[in-house]
């Protein structure tokens, strides 16, 4: 055995290989790419602007406070209004819930017609619908301003939550279409033999097998309703301002010199609610990414 | 295709709002938008009718151009750079490192804020009285520069940065699933072959990921031509009409400047691009797929 | 100089020991099978021979030459995969000569190559198709030319017939044993079918749990298995079993079922320490049960029928032999009428006796 000792035997070597160094190198310094704007935001936060003065942006505070998010949460101007940024963040609750329950329950319901029922029409209404995702939204809001004031909702609660579902739909649709297609059709089968109609077949079959898409669903909706800024802006009206609104009249508030502080605390503050749901939900919102995603 | 005797008028019944939706929000408002286009109205809708008048109108404002050419601009480095960044980062995280998955949510947590967030962290960030560059002034480079935020020909970068760094993690996300999907038997067919990592990339793995590509490049392309509030949040469109871009222009001829006609017919330009460019890809996607799959 | 020499392997994935400190010696041009179950290590063995896993333990030698840490490509080696790993965007003609573009090798020498091999395996006329153009018999002919071109001495398969039908990989399984016969390389043959290991094999190595149960001629398993793992997974339908007793005492030895019956054995050899009173299983396959003539060393086993299950060539009758299952194969224009209970003939030379606890050959 003295002889073959020298030869390799077990595993190769582990060598650190520059290779090796450099993937991380790289991996490394996109992680920081990525952290800085979170670091820069959450140190700049609890500074008094005494030292933001100063210009060093990533410097530890001397004397870190937390006055600039009491300021920002209950008593930061937005126009003449100084009630801080807890108001919108309000609003976006009062909007964001019926608006998520409401296009769910359609995209649901509309998902299922089309995968199994397939009526009349249902190719062309699916097309529009898609159509209805990558079209710039410029081009409805004007007759859709004009309808609703019509209607009477026009800046008002009843109002947005209407059009964010409008807008919510295609994606929806797409979601649980694609999901129910996913389902034997044989199970549908056995299910009209046994006697189901639609309705039946819907609440007793289809949507306790839903739990995972409603979950996908829901992530994407609150994420993508609480991060909206055109429609609340436009349709929601003053007293409804969502929380991106709100944020950005913060900021453009300017009653001498600009209270970076306050702004970074109130930008964390409207951040919080999708940066919690993406924490929470790790995998479950790449799915949604990826539901959303994929072709039909 | 699935059977077409299962018919029900409670499925009808059910289709009802997203007919309602589909041909009043959608269609009808579409078809009033072009309808308005050709008219003079100014806030209130007047039907009378004036050509292409403006059309004429809108392509010899200025600000529209600019829009226009800020559109591409930002496109073309968003898509890119997004596409490429993604790319890297899927392919490094692929490497079988450790803390993977603090990786993969680092990468992708900016993409759950939004774009005024966004725009809003950047601003800071890069405002050179405050930000980076007076930073790195007073680490005793005097001479250091980064001012792009408040240079006219610079700052659409800046924002192009700033979506870079919201969305290369959907391109990541995007493309690690792909990269998943690889058959392992092809990563040893390619190491009994002697391939080198790079060129297995390069010349098997990219082609195989290229509807994954047209995927994540659809998804950001229609977000290039809706972007607003990342503009709002980090230039208001200046300095001065720089970093305008087509979906403010619509906006702020609508509710602001009071100029229904010539908004709508901006909003009509954007419609029709998009559409040319969008319906071979979507029909491919959707429709030729479906039939394939009926068999 | 293409022997396969592995030497005190040993593989770990983890905390789990998937192979225990195997050794198998491989002679030049000589056709081996890993055979076994799912999960038995055969995979990871071939595997750690083409150097696409670490090894825990122990040297890989091809060609005289110890290739433990080689890279996959220097080793002399060509594999090819179950799903055939072919390069989806690329023409045949692209996937038989990207690793050779890749080594440098002049283009002339290439086109000789991919000529000759695409001959061999009669796949001229799909040299400019892709492989989503292909059968998945002709997917299979272009994975195995891949492998050809890079002129090797040993070649790997791990399971290439499995994704195939039962009629192409009856086809392909001729074509790789033709392969073999006309280039002469060491092969190595992953599978889990017994009859790919028994046609193709030179010699079979029965594998389970990481290790080597048994490592013989293909005839050898068959009759002689060393115990009752490989007795069990070798042949079709499997081999019988019935539990008893050894009495090697007086007279002749005999082996005693658990209803008193004693089968005279006095023809078997036993190769090990056999003792009298002895817990032992029998081991007898289907076909070697005569339900008609006694034959000339044979013994009397009674036997009753229940059951016929006709299969063309020939039929399997099902019964009983002292309370546990039995199956004998009869020719298949025989006739037995059941349920009856009968004096069937066996000879004991033929027959395998293992110990009760151990399993292994007595």
């Amino acid at each position: 055995m003295s002889t073959t000792t020298m030869e390799p035997q077990g595993p190769r070597p582990s060598r650190i290989t520059p290779a090796r160094i450099g993937v991380y190198a790289f991996l490394v310094v996109s992680a920081a790419f990525f952290l800085l704007p979170l670091y820069v935001m959450v140190i700049t936060s609890i500074k008094p602007m005494a030292e933001i003065r100063l210009g060093n942006l990533f410097s530890f505070p001397l004397a870190p406070t937390i006055e600039p998010w009491i300021k920002a949460w209950t008593y930061a101007c937005t126009g003449v209004n100084c009630e801080g940024i807890k108001v919108g963040f309000l609003n976006s609750f009062r909007i964001l819930v019926p608006s998520v329950i409401v296009s769910i329950a359609l995209g649901a319901t509309i998902g299922y017609a089309l995968s199994f029922w397939r009526p009349k029409g249902a190719n062309f209404l699916f097309a529009v619908l898609l159509l209805g995702a990558f079209i710039p939204y410029q081009v409805f809001l004007y007759p859709l301003v004009r309808m609703l004031s019509t209607v009477g909702l026009y800046n008002s609660l009843p109002g947005i939550v209407v059009v964010h579902t409008i807008f919510g739909l295609p994606l929806m649709t797409l979601l649980f279409r694609n999901f129910y297609a996913g389902i034997p059709i044989d199970l549908f089968k056995a299910a009209r033999v046994d006697g189901g109609g639609f309705w039946a077949i819907f609440f007793r079959l289809m949507l306790p097998l839903s739990t995972p898409i409603i979950i996908v669903a829901v992530i994407l909706q609150v994420t993508g309703i609480w991060n909206d800024f055109l429609f609340g802006l436009i349709f929601a009206g003053r007293e409804n301002f969502p929380m991106t609104v709100e944020l950005n009249n913060v900021v453009n508030t300017t009653t001498g010199e600009r209270e970076y502080n306050v702004n970074m605390a109130a930008t964390i503050l409207t951040a919080l609610v999708p940066l919690v749901v993406y924490f929470v939900s790790g995998r479950w919102f790449v799915r949604g990414i990826a539901a959303g995603a994929v072709k039909g | 295709m699935k059977p077409r005797f299962f018919r029900s008028i409670a499925a009808q019944i059910a289709l009802l709002p997203a007919w309602l939706i589909v041909i009043f929000a959608y269609l009808g408002t579409i078809a009033w938008t072009i309808r308005i286009s050709f008219t003079s109205t100014k806030v209130f809708p007047t039907y009378d009718f004036v050509g292409w008048k403006q059309y004429e109108r809108l392509f010899a404002t200025d600000r529209w151009i600019i829009s226009g050419q800020n559109l591409f601009i930002f496109g073309a480095c968003f898509i890119i750079g997004c596409l490429i960044f993604g790319f890297l980062l899927a392919v490094f995280i692929d490497q079988k490192i450790r803390a993977e998955s603090v990786f993969r949510t680092i990468f992708l947590y900016p993409y759950a804020m939004s774009f005024i967030v966004t725009g809003l962290v950047w601003q800071w960030t890069l405002n050179p009285t405050l930000g980076v560059q007076q930073t790195v002034r007073n680490w005793g480079w005097q001479d250091f520069t980064f001012d792009w935020l408040v240079r006219g020909d610079r700052a659409i970068y800046v924002i192009a940065i700033a979506g870079i760094w919201q969305a290369s993690g959907l391109v990541m996300a995007i493309l690690l699933a792909g990269l998943r999907g690889v058959d392992q038997e092809l990563w040893k067919a390619a190491k009994v072959d002697g391939i080198p990592t790079w060129r297995v990339y390069l010349h098997i793995i990219v082609p195989m990921l290229s509807p994954m590509f047209v995927t994540a490049t659809v998804l950001l392309a229609t977000a290039v031509v809706k972007v607003y509030d990342l503009v709002i949040a980090l230039t208001g469109g200046g300095p001065g009409i720089s970093t305008e871009v087509p979906a403010k222009f619509v906006i702020d001829y609508l509710f602001n400047r009071q100029n229904v006609g010539l908004a709508t017919a901006a909003s009509t330009v954007m419609f029709v691009t998009v559409l040319v460019v969008l319906a071979p890809w979507l029909y491919s996607q959707y429709f030729r797929g479906q039939r394939g799959r009926g068999a | 100089m293409a022997t396969v020499s592995i030497r005190d392997l040993e593989i770990d994935f983890g905390t789990l020991r998937v192979l225990q400190t195997l050794n198998l010696d491989i002679a030049e041009g000589e056709f081996i099978v890993l055979l076994g179950p799912s999960g038995c290590g055969k995979s990871t063995l071939l595997n750690a021979v083409a150097g696409l896993l670490d090894v825990t333990a122990g040297q890989i030698w091809i060609g005289g030459k110890n290739v433990t840490w080689e890279e996959p490509k220097d080793r002399g080696i060509g594999m090819v995969f179950q799903s055939y790993a072919l390069y989806p965007r690329m023409t045949v003609k692209g996937n038989l000569s990207f690793g050779l573009k890749m080594a440098k090798t002049p283009s002339e020498e290439i086109e000789k190559r991919v000529a000759k091999a695409a001959k061999i395996l009669q796949i001229e006329p799909l040299l400019n198709r892709r492989p989503s153009e292909l059968s998945g018999g002709q997917r299979q002919r272009v994975a195995i030319g891949r492998a050809l071109v890079r002129d090797v001495e040993v070649f790997l398969f791990d399971e290439p017939l499995s994704n195939l039908d039962a009629k192409l990989r009856t086809e392909l399984r001729v074509e790789i044993k033709r392969l073999h016969h006309e280039l002469g390389s060491t092969m190595i043959y992953v599978t889990h079918d017994q009859i790919e290991a028994l046609t193709l094999a030179d010699r079979i190595a029965v594998m389970n749990g990481g290790v080597i149960q048994q490592l013989a001629s293909p005839k050898e398993i068959y009759r002689r298995p060393v115990n009752r793992f490989v007795a069990g997974f070798v042949g079709s339908p499997g081999m019988n079993f019935v539990d008893g007793t050894l009495s090697l005492g007086a007279g002749a030895p005999g082996f005693v079922l658990s209803d008193g019956t004693r089968l005279d054995i006095s023809g078997y050899e036993f190769s090990g320490n056999a003792k009298d009173e002895q817990p032992a299983t029998i081991g007898i396959r289907p076909e070697q049960v005569d339900l008609k003539e006694k034959g000339e060393d044979a013994t009397i086993l009674p036997i009753s029928l229940n059951l016929v299950e006709p299969m063309g060539a020939d039929s399997l009758v099902w019964g009983h032999v002292s309370g546990t299952q039995f199956a004998v194969r009869i020719d298949g224009d025989d006739h037995v009428t059941t349920p009856v209970t009968v004096d069937a003939f066996f000879s004991p030379s033929q027959a395998s006796i293992f110990d009760k606890t151990s399993g292994a050959r007595l």
